[in-house]
């Protein structure tokens, strides 16, 4: 294991006290000293959000991109350079709302990145509007007369889009999302880590009493973590119990694997500029 | 296959195919024309018609010049022959009949009247054979047969029934196959030689040509090739890939360019270098998606919220658009920012021969930082020309994080805490000015516009991008048997726009003349906005065909008539 403090930024959180993302830092940085990534090798993509923030509160390369565009960027980071590790961190409006398409188009490539989302079911940054994963009858700022609109369910999108590492943690028990984020960057394609991590500033309902009161770990109960029916079931559950832990886990090629560059194993970022048969290239023409 | 044969035998050609937005029907053409000497554009009239159903008669008889031949089938084809002028020849063969004896389906009736043309103009059957060959290569070895077949009893035929047409270009008496091909293919080939590794798009017409081009090409040219779920994805995905260290490309049409306006601005803010292909076909909206247009110059220059660098090049000709892309990877690198290269249908679909591509490429790949950086590092250090040395991840020592807000020197945003604080809006106004100053550097590297044609004229025209190519015919043919001297100034480099050397030129020139494939005369009003110099005559076309010789040169002879 590395330090801890190899990750240490040289910039303070900007979090309000208590905010559920600080959970996730701490679980993050944990992960990823567990796993000996050196933090040069490391890219921290976000999107736009309080949790967006979190590249720059972690001494590792980042890229504080825009709102919903952060899959992208990590994706094209990814092709060019397989070596890195990539962790791509944000919040339910980000990844669920305004980029929810590459959400789902990443899933089914199955690219080997772990997707860490701070679900906190509303929008924080902007002062507290409705969020989609809002639950129904939610009365925000925008929806004053509660919300209407079914919230989306990131789990079992996630199932039925082909990610091959589903998981859900809460940030009120860190050293168990370290572990669920550690078994994510480890996992070969595709993992969603969804994170309850509570807006203590705009969200009055989904609270950390909430959570703490409606929480179990499948762990516990002797799940079996290939059964993606069992998967979409437990997918389903909310109340009065909300189970965290791993969903669905299984072996697929990665997009790495399978892209007919990529797997001539030479990443683009070190091939050599020029081309091998320029002559060839331009006899085509004739 | 008709263009390919003039090329290998030596001439020049230029190919136009028009076609509609429809997978199957509808009128569709497609217009060759050879020389000796380099074709400039599609031209105005047609030597050899073939017109394979009863439209294309009606529609191209007209345009046929005198001495010049309309085939068609004798059984299919209803034909009067009033429309042809005096000279034309109608040129009846049994084009199906013929081509049913070597499938049932008679699709090889094109083939079959390209035998004829062959013939007509005394070209070489040989390479026609050779041509056929690598067309069907991937096929059935009947395939080829079969062809081979119709076009030598298309060849026959012809020989027996009509007499050849008088053809006054000579073939090369030591023929050197030319190379032949579309903007796209330039483009593509530009950007592997260049050392593009990264290259994302949706598919969109114009721009699709890219993309089937770098998937062929992805294992042999070692470019990792990504079709996207949309636009949005496209450039992010570019912008990470670049922003890992790789050379990447981008290619779409206007629509696509809107989705990817946000992002433009984010690889202005990230200084992350990016080239972008905007092919324009005729807007707005989804607009004609099979016919061109030049509109959408005011859009490559206002994109995305906010002040940012940016580069736009228009390559002028086939050949150009190969060097243009190469000098855009170095242009994206050199000053940190994204390259939009202007292409539109017509140059990105047209086919041309170009006569040699350096394969001498020379990469810049702008200022480096090395690992012994002083730390902490400053990925966006304020300097005189305002770039500031790169780091990728994997580099050690030179950790930063890239951020679309605004950030100090080391990157760490000031947005959001530190906003307001005067030492922060004093960062904030540093950093703005390093980035432009990019562009004021840049501006004073970009070359004047290209001026084509004699020194003194009696009229010069204003054009950017493909227009160049009719523009460069008129000034060539017309220009020089009329009486009335014509030059060109065609815009390549047009932001940021270097208005110190345009001025004089456009300032000493007797009348200027604007030609622009667009309704607004974008460039015109670009020219004024930087200069103050206002063209008042304008040709402008939007009607989504390209503009033709006969246009230009009516428009020539109006304005220098006036006042004259």
């Amino acid at each position: 294991m590395l330090e801890l403090s190899k990750y240490k930024s040289e910039t303070r959180p900007d979090w309000c006290p208590g905010c559920g993302d600080f959970g996730v830092l701490n679980a993050l940085v944990q992960a990823v000293a567990n796993l000996e990534i050196d933090p040069k090798d490391l890219l921290v993509v976000s999107g736009i959000g309080c949790s967006s923030n979190l590249p720059g509160f972690i001494h590792a390369y980042g890229f504080h991109s825009l709102h919903g565009r952060a899959i992208p960027i990590a994706t094209g980071a990814r092709l060019a350079n397989p070596e890195l590790t990539v962790v791509v961190t944000g919040g339910d409006g980000d990844g669920y709302g305004i980029g929810l398409g590459h959400f789902i188009h990443a899933m089914r490539r199955n690219l080997d990145i772990t997707y860490i989302v701070m679900n906190n079911q509303i929008y924080g940054l902007t002062t507290g509007q409705a969020s989609p994963t809002s639950q129904k009858s939610f009365v925000t700022k925008s929806s004053p007369m509660g919300t209407i609109e079914e919230p989306v369910n990131p789990i079992a999108l996630a199932l039925v889009s082909g990610a091959t590492y589903v998981a859900r943690g809460f940030s009120g028990d860190p050293k168990h999302l370290a572990e669920l984020i550690e078994k994510g960057i480890k996992h070969k394609g595709f993992a969603l880590v969804d994170v309850f991590s509570p807006c203590v500033t705009w969200n009055k309902v989904n609270t950390y009493d909430y959570f703490r009161q409606r929480v179990y770990k499948l762990n516990d109960t002797g799940y079996d973590t290939s059964d993606l029916g069992m998967a979409l079931e437990k997918s389903r559950e909310w109340d009065p119990k909300i189970p965290i832990g791993i969903f669905y886990e299984t072996t697929k090629p990665t997009y790495e694997e399978l892209d007919p560059v990529l797997r001539t194993g030479t990443p683009p970022v070190k091939a050599s500029l020029s081309q091998s048969d320029v002559d060839g290239l331009f006899n085509e023409f004739i | 296959m008709f263009a390919r044969t003039c090329s290998r035998s030596g001439f020049h050609c230029y190919g136009l195919n028009s076609y509609q937005s429809a997978i199957r029907g509808g009128h569709v053409w497609f217009q060759v024309r050879g020389s000796e000497q380099k074709v400039k554009s599609h031209g105005d009239n047609v030597d050899i018609l073939i017109a394979l159903n009863s439209e294309s008669a009606d529609i191209h008889a007209p345009f046929v010049s005198p001495g010049g031949v309309i085939i068609y089938d004798k059984d299919r084809v209803k034909f009067s022959g009033n429309l042809l002028s005096q000279k034309a020849r109608a040129l009846p063969m049994p084009l199906g009949q013929i081509s049913r004896k070597f499938d049932k389906n008679p699709i090889m009736q094109n083939t079959v009247a390209l035998g004829a043309a062959l013939y007509l103009l005394g070209l070489d059957f040989k390479v026609f054979e050779t041509v056929i060959g690598d067309t069907f290569g991937k096929k059935k070895e009947s395939v080829i047969t079969a062809n081979i077949q119709a076009a030598t009893s298309g060849y026959e035929y012809a020989k027996s029934n009509f007499s050849q047409l008088e053809v006054t270009a000579k073939p090369p008496s030591n023929p050197r196959p030319k190379m032949l091909m579309t903007g796209n293919q330039a483009i593509c080939l530009g950007a592997v030689m260049a050392g593009c590794k990264f290259y994302a798009a949706y598919p969109m017409t114009p721009a699709s040509g890219l993309l089937h081009w770098m998937a062929a090409h992805a294992t042999r040219c070692g470019v990792v090739v990504k079709q996207a779920e949309d636009e949005l994805a496209v450039i992010n995905m570019g912008i990470g890939a670049a922003h890992a260290g790789v050379r990447a490309m981008v290619g779409t049409s206007g629509g696509g360019f809107s989705l990817m306006v946000e992002a433009l601005g984010l690889a202005g803010m990230t200084e992350t270098p990016i080239v972008i292909v905007e092919s324009q076909r005729a807007g707005p909206s989804t607009g004609l998606p099979t016919k061109t247009e030049q509109g959408d110059l005011n859009m490559m220059l206002g994109a995305s919220q906010g002040d940012f660098p940016r580069i736009v090049l228009s390559p002028l000709t086939v050949e150009d658009a190969y060097y243009a892309t190469i000098e855009a990877f170095n242009l994206a690198e050199r000053f940190q920012c994204p390259v939009i290269l202007a292409s539109d249908l017509l140059l990105s679909e047209h086919i041309e021969t170009v006569d040699s591509l350096s394969k001498d490429v020379l990469i810049d790949r702008g200022e480096w930082a090395n690992s012994t950086q002083q730390q902490p590092f400053l990925r966006y250090r304020v300097t005189e020309t305002g770039i500031s040395p790169r780091a990728i991840p994997g580099n050690p020592g030179t950790i930063f994080v890239a951020a679309s807000d605004e950030h100090d020197e080391s990157g760490v945003v000031i947005s959001d805490v530190l906003a307001g604080i005067p030492k922060y809006v004093a960062e904030r106004k540093k950093q703005m000015d390093k980035r432009m100053r990019k562009l004021e550097v840049a501006r004073t590297q970009m070359p004047p516009p290209k001026v084509y044609g004699p020194q003194e004229a009696d009229i010069t025209i204003v054009c950017w991008g493909s227009t160049f190519g009719v523009v460069s015919e008129v000034v060539d043919t017309f220009g020089k048997t009329d009486g009335i001297r014509v030059n060109a100034i065609a815009f390549r480099n047009i932001w940021p726009f270097n208005a110190e050397k345009a001025e004089p030129l456009l300032k000493s020139a007797k009348k200027v003349l604007d030609v622009e494939c667009n309704y607004s005369a974008q460039l015109a009003r670009l020219i004024r906005a930087e200069t103050g110099f206002e063209i008042k005559d304008r040709l402008l076309k939007y009607d989504g065909e390209p503009i033709y010789p006969y246009e230009v040169i009516g428009k020539i002879r109006e304005v220098t008539s006036r006042n004259a």
